[in-house]
């Protein structure tokens, strides 16, 4: 796989055939164990123990039960899933099948990116061979366990990669989240238990069954294991994926990518946060910046305040405007950049903004409301000479 | 999933998510499985589980405001100023919207809810146009109460001082003005999920979001029914009806007018709401004081066209009965009722197949508009053209309604102004009228006196007790009290979306005289009846309207009906679009009770008994019940409109 790193990457050397192999020779609950022993966490970014997950969806009651891998890989800065599905499919497919044996789901979908159309050929004949090899169909590796996988694409809404706006979305309605509880594993796809998980996730349980959940547990942190994948741009000699153990130093990666000089770096895209130079001996992981793999290098020339007013810009273009906070909040800390821009904020009124960003934090109705002002609130608190510096007439 | 979760989620277009929760959890602690206790505000309260937080609360008296919540529509749990803090959880939950499935220690007013809460309401107030003196729904808006309760004294965020979007008047019933639309989606849950109609829609995006029709057009160019449930519904005054109070007055200050007004059985029951009573407290006859006091030369009873309805309607039905039982005909069969304006639309739009099934009787309010510029012009030597007839209506369909170009067969238009009840209400203010200390008076004659059959029309399964009262009685020659206790035809009755009744027709007395007056009976017994087993059903909302059709089409039990009731709003009349803000199933039921009560008063409780019809068809209507005449004032012609308009 050609994600850079010192060595061969991780993924590269998993054979995902001996890691459904593995897996279809255990019991669910086997299954479920081995994941949850390796302590492996979501990797889109929120970081919910994936072995957790799994293990309420097999206890849920329904009809049927669904997988579905989110491949709508829509954080602005994030390009690592794109690598995984075009250069190691198989390792997904093969992470899916095994999710499936393990909640006891018969169907697996896989929610594509719109921007990834292109993709789609090689993923559905990359399918097609694996039905033909017995490794999806009504008997998975001749055993008696049903498992398929549809391709259904998204149509570019970045608030479609939020779990339950995409399950509404696959259901033929707006894409807009829903109230949780109830979760996706009790009440997901047309109702039923699902699985929802990112496309590195799934890749990372079909490397935990071909190495075992001790291997994957010892790298990384205690409470971060595994190999992890990053999207590295901005102002770096060399931008692209690549993959770390979990709980590297921010500043060791900048080394890594050609960065070192940089004046900030925003972990985990527009949603992300903005941690500046000061404060780069912070680890990248689940228990300090996390990240679901999106980091961006602003260079010494950066003007920070263009930089919140891009991520602001996106959101209020990407809310899906169903709640107050997000809808409404977004497009005014927008408009209060504008005003910094234009030296017109006054001190009182940043913080009220501060406090409106808190306010959209806590009371919004999912995830992308409640991280949208973080890299707002982040710059403010890190910057705040260079923004408020306008206000005193030294507007470029 | 239990039935009723089966029959939500058959047709409801509600996500998954949310149609669990349009299932009520009973909170008196009679659920069957686990109860959970949680603390509110250090107040244990035990619940049955999945209780909403704000269900819990309400049961102990802790207060926690809403916006887009509504009891009668499924979760949304977008305005988040319910928003409580739980302990353990990094944010606040929405309160309307989370189940509680273990013990929770819940805080309603920390300060980081005080904090949410107040900003989310300044957000709100930054786009949302207009002063609250110059707004229809002031002292009766959700918004101006919260941010009175909030301690709003400036504009956080700022106040926009001009609207950004126009008014669309385009309807006659129903007005859109989304500068004040505050996006709580509710009339799009009110639209899409209850009545299963499905006009409003959230288009966009983020801070662009708004509330549109298809491809923008005008609500008079869609397939609005003009049920108004959406106004009842809404929040603010971002939904309201055409108001003609400007135009009545005018009228009522020209002397050469002769303004009459009829009123309909549901909005006397309603009314005294708009007065701070609770609901179901009749206000019949202080509303006749004060109908004249403020300028209206006659005040009649709708109900008196109701019973005209009921003979019409149920001469219909026997003719089409014996074609079908007798003459071997191909007749549609069930009979629809055509009272309800909305209805009529709604089946016009989406199932105009099915337009031969309706009873082509119109509407008592038609039918009054059209008696009173005909039988009452001559009787009083009054010149058509210079009536002008009112009607108080619960209904902000009944104004489109009125409008209808084929609604003037008698030369005039038969109802000039519909008139709803929250605008008669504002009438009464504007004179310094306060209505529950007026004088009792009675109904002007001729029409005055009216039956219980007629006021029963307000509620759901009302014209079906009253079309079986008269139905029963005219075909078995028996009182219907010897079938049922008081005539009170319980099975009818209630609010379960679709009832089914089946009634054998025990014996056959003689044709009555008042049929025979129409010489083209095409029977003179009743023997082809003797025995028969007579099938109805009643429905009420569209969504349960729908529900029937489909089973009609699908060949299902209801159509084998004879004659099925059709109410647009749910409750019937007294749940309509222009009845008093606000609304729940508590409030319909307390109207309901009124109006039955009502119905139990009355001496004359059949339609076929009232005087003032018998006398109609023997003076007027002299060719009797479906007579050329009756056709002619009385019947009306539909409209296959189907869904797509140009």
């Amino acid at each position: 796989m050609s994600a850079n790193r010192k060595g061969l990457v991780t993924f590269s050397t998993i054979d995902p055939n001996a890691a459904l192999a593995a897996a279809v020779a255990k019991t669910r609950a086997e299954i479920i164990g081995e994941v949850t022993a390796s302590k492996l966490k979501g990797r889109g970014g929120a970081g919910f123990p994936t072995g957790v997950k799994w293990n309420l969806a097999a206890a849920a009651k329904g009809d049927a039960k669904y997988v579905i891998c989110n491949a709508d890989e829509g954080e602005p800065g994030t390009f690592k899933d794109r690598v995984i599905l075009a250069e190691v499919p198989d390792l997904v497919f093969a992470g899916m099948t095994i999710g499936g044996i393990a909640i006891g789901a018969v169907k697996g979908i896989i929610y594509l990116r719109g921007e990834y159309t292109y993709l789609r050929e090689q993923l559905e004949s990359a399918l097609a061979k694996r039905r033909a090899a017995g490794l999806l169909g009504p008997q998975v590796m001749d055993k008696a366990v049903a498992f398929d996988i549809e391709i259904r694409m998204g149509s570019g809404a970045y608030v479609c990669g939020e779990e339950t706006a995409l399950i509404e979305s696959l259901e033929g309605q707006r894409g807009e989240p829903r109230n949780r509880p109830p979760f996706p594993v009790d009440t997901g796809f047309m109702g039923q238990p699902t699985i929802v998980n990112n496309v590195e996730t799934f890749a990372c349980v079909a490397a935990i069954f071909a190495k075992g959940a001790a291997w994957f547990a010892s790298i990384g942190t205690e409470k971060s294991t595994g190999p992890k994948l990053f999207s590295v741009s901005g102002d770096c000699a060399r931008p692209g994926v690549y993959e770390f153990p979990l709980g590297i130093m921010v500043s060791e990666l900048l080394r890594e990518v050609g960065g070192e000089n940089a004046k900030a770096v925003q972990i985990g895209g527009a949603s992300g946060h903005c941690v500046p130079s000061s404060e780069f001996t912070r680890t990248l992981s689940y228990e300090d910046v996390s990240t679901g793999g999106s980091v961006m290098v602003f260079g010494p020339q950066r003007d920070m305040l263009a930089v919140a007013k891009n991520f602001m810009e996106f959101f209020v273009e990407e809310s899906c405007g169903q709640c107050t906070p997000c809808r409404e909040g977004n497009a005014k800390l927008l408009e209060g950049i504008e005003m910094l821009e234009e030296g017109r904020c006054s001190a009182a009124y940043l913080d009220e903004l501060t406090k409106l960003g808190e306010v959209m934090q806590l009371a919004s109705k999912c995830g992308l409301g409640q991280s949208s002002p973080n890299a707002f609130l982040s710059i403010v608190s890190h910057f705040q000479d260079e923004l408020m510096g306008r206000t005193h007439g030294l507007v470029r | 999933m239990s039935d009723q979760e089966k029959a939500n989620t058959a047709t409801s277009r509600a996500p998954v998510s949310q149609r669990g929760h349009l299932v009520k959890m009973p909170t008196d602690g009679t659920a069957i499985g686990a109860l959970v206790t949680v603390s509110i505000d250090g107040q244990d309260v035990k619940v049955p589980l999945g209780s909403t937080i704000l269900e819990a609360a309400k049961q102990i008296g802790v207060k926690i405001p809403t916006l887009c919540y509504h009891e009668d529509l499924c979760i949304a749990g977008v305005c988040r100023i319910c928003v409580v803090e739980v302990e353990g959880q990094r944010t606040l939950q929405a309160a309307c919207a989370y189940p509680i499935t273990s013990p929770l220690k819940i805080h309603t007013h920390t300060r980081k809810v005080r904090q949410s809460r107040r900003r989310i309401l300044d957000l709100l107030l930054s786009k949302h146009y207009g002063e609250c003196y110059s707004c229809f729904r002031n002292t009766n808006c959700e918004l101006q109460t919260l941010a009175a309760e909030y301690g709003v004294d400036f504009f956080r965020f700022g106040h926009p001082d001009k609207p950004s979007s126009e008014l669309d008047n385009s309807s006659y019933s129903v007005q859109r003005d989304m500068n004040k639309c505050i996006l709580c989606r509710r009339c799009v849950r009110t639209c899409i999920d209850l009545q299963e109609v499905g006009v409003l829609e959230a288009v966009h995006r983020g801070d662009k979001t708004r509330i549109s029709t298809f491809m923008d057009k005008p609500l008079a160019e869609v397939v609005c029914i003009n049920c108004g449930q959406c106004i009842n519904r809404c929040p603010t005054a971002a939904l309201g009806a055409a108001d003609p109070t400007d135009d009545v007055w005018r009228d009522i200050n020209d002397p050469t007018k002769h303004v009459v007004i009829q009123t309909a059985p549901a909005p006397r029951a309603a009314i005294g709401e708009c007065f701070g009573l609770p609901p179901g407290t009749p206000l019949t006859f202080e509303m006749n004081s004060a109908l004249r006091a403020i300028g209206f030369d006659k005040v009649f009873d709708t109900n008196f066209t109701a019973d005209l309805t009921i003979i019409e309607e149920g001469t219909e039905l026997i003719l089409r009965l014996h074609k079908a039982l007798v003459e071997k005909q191909q007749v549609a069969l069930p009979q629809f009722t055509s009272c309800s304006p909305g209805w009529v639309k709604y089946i016009e739009h989406f199932y105009p197949e099915m337009l031969p099934h309706m009873s082509s009787a119109k509407s008592p309010q038609q039918m009054f508009g059209s008696v009173i510029k005909t039988y009452y012009a001559k009787l009083n030597n009054i010149d058509p053209a210079s009536i002008v007839t009112v009607a108080l209506m619960p209904c902000s369909a009944k104004k489109f309604e009125c409008n209808r170009p084929e609604m003037a067969s008698s030369g005039y238009k038969d109802v000039d102004y519909g008139l709803v009840t929250r605008e008669l209400a504002q009438m009464f203010k504007e004179a310094g009228i306060e209505l529950p200390k007026m004088p009792k008076s009675d109904f002007d004659d001729p029409f005055g006196t009216a039956t219980g059959s007629g006021v029963i029309f307000g509620a759901t399964g009302g014209v079906m007790e009253a079309a079986l009262r008269t139905v029963i009685e005219l075909v078995s020659g028996m009182k219907v009290e010897n079938l049922y206790d008081h005539a009170n035809i319980l099975p009818v009755r209630g609010f379960e979306g679709i009832r089914y009744v089946e009634l054998t027709i025990p014996k056959v007395g003689p044709v009555p005289e008042l049929l025979k007056t129409n010489k083209h009976l095409p029977f003179d017994s009743w023997d082809w009846l003797a025995g028969a087993t007579l099938k109805v059903a009643v429905a009420h909302g569209t969504a349960n309207a729908k529900k029937v059709l489909e089973d009609i089409k699908a060949g299902g039990k209801l159509s084998e009906c004879h004659f099925i009731e059709f109410m647009a709003c749910p409750g019937g009349c007294l749940g309509g679009g222009g009845m008093p803000i606000p609304t729940s199933p508590a409030i319909r039921a307390a109207r309901a009770k009124a109006i039955y009560a009502e119905d139990a008063a009355y001496e004359v409780r059949k339609s076929h008994e009232n005087p003032a019809v018998i006398r109609l068809y023997n003076e007027f209507l002299t060719d009797g019940p479906n007579g050329h005449t009756a056709h002619h004032l009385l019947h009306t012609t539909y409209t296959p409109r189907g869904k797509y308009i140009t």
